[in-house]
């Protein structure tokens, strides 16, 4: 069980550079096209994380939602350059709807 | 409802009540998982709501520096010395078991241990800023790592909670309704199959009796006819 995953970086380029001193794997992406094949390749290679930014992620709901019950990878919306769009947290919203069937928090 | 045909027999019914006994306690069971499983589930939502708000604000901030940066350095010179990172990041996955429900740990292992000597490039050619940059993105990273975590297991578990809750509804609102309907349906059956049987029985009774009354009428009539004649030949002799 204990295989070793790698840690994807998926936005534009500015946003994900400094990533890259870190270690992570970083995939710059100018189009949201580009973004979801790169999405869909990373969910079939062993990268247990994917950090995506929320400019991207507004725009491709449905191929998050498609991984969203898989164990990998964890897509994972992060603020962008321009700043939060509050998707992340509207997620947890809709996540904590699913369960409760109402927005109890 | 009754809305499927059952067999009004002994055998259906010992079955039946099987069932019925195992849909209750599968109900209670599942509505135990279910509320623990939601008290769970909003134990991790709350630790995940601050989580986030925590990393997205500093992941501004680092956005911040890295603006900053990359003002004070050409384009160029800054994609040059981020282009070979030092560090190398592994993640392995072990799985925890909460409520049944497979939740990922991750846990992380650095090429190099030093958290310090991160940085992929020597400080003559670039900007004070872009350390701070980097450094601080480190710092916020160990935090995106634990959303990543935490933000999985929420979505695992809000599945299975909603799994579970709409098993919990069949059970409670269809097959342990159902079955009880047709537990009745197969008693009062039965029952009414008693009844007629023993109104039957006693009809069979009735009849039988009447046959024997009406044997022994005529067997009297019989009786008193010969004897009564005999008796009349008797005095007449």
């Amino acid at each position: 069980m204990a295989n070793s995953y790698q840690i994807a970086v998926l936005g534009d380029k500015d946003s994900v550079l400094g990533f890259k001193a870190l270690g992570l794997t970083v995939f710059p992406v100018d189009h949201v096209d580009e973004a979801r094949h790169t999405l869909h390749r990373l969910a079939k290679e062993d990268y247990a994380v994917v950090y995506l930014t929320e400019q991207f992620a507004a725009q491709m709901e449905a191929d998050i939602a498609r991984y969203k019950d898989e164990l990998t990878p964890a897509v994972i919306l992060i603020p962008g350059k321009e700043g939060s769009l509050g998707l992340g947290m509207a997620n947890i919203k809709k996540s904590v709807e699913r369960a409760v069937g109402a927005d109890i928090l | 409802m009754a809305n499927t045909v059952v067999n009004p027999t002994r055998m259906e019914l010992t079955r039946l009540k099987g069932k019925l006994k195992t849909a209750q306690r599968g109900h209670k069971l599942l509505k135990d998982k279910r509320d623990e499983l939601m008290k769970q589930f909003l134990d991790t939502v709350r630790e995940l709501r601050a989580l986030r708000s925590q990393v997205e604000q500093d992941l501004m901030r680092v956005h911040g520096s890295f603006t900053v940066a990359s003002a004070l350095m050409s384009a160029q010179s800054m994609e040059q010395a981020l282009m070979y990172p030092k560090q190398s990041v592994e993640l392995t996955m072990t799985f925890k078991n909460v409520m049944s429900v497979n939740v990922p740990e991750y846990h992380y292992q650095t090429r190099t241990e030093d958290t310090g000597d991160i940085f992929p490039y020597g400080f003559a050619a670039t900007s004070g800023e872009l350390d701070g940059a980097v450094a601080a993105l480190g710092e916020v990273f160990q935090n995106m790592l634990k959303l990543a975590q935490t933000e999985k297991a929420a979505q695992l578990m809000a599945e299975e909670i909603e799994k579970t809750r709409r098993r919990v509804n069949a059970l409670e609102y269809v097959v342990i309704p159902n079955t009880q309907e047709n537990i009745r349906y197969i008693t009062m059956k039965l029952d009414e199959n008693d009844r007629s049987t023993t109104t039957r029985l006693m009809k069979v009774k009735d009849m039988l009796l009447a046959e024997a009354l009406e044997e022994k009428r005529a067997e009297t009539a019989r009786a008193i006819r010969t004897f009564g004649k005999s008796g009349e030949g008797t005095t007449e002799v």
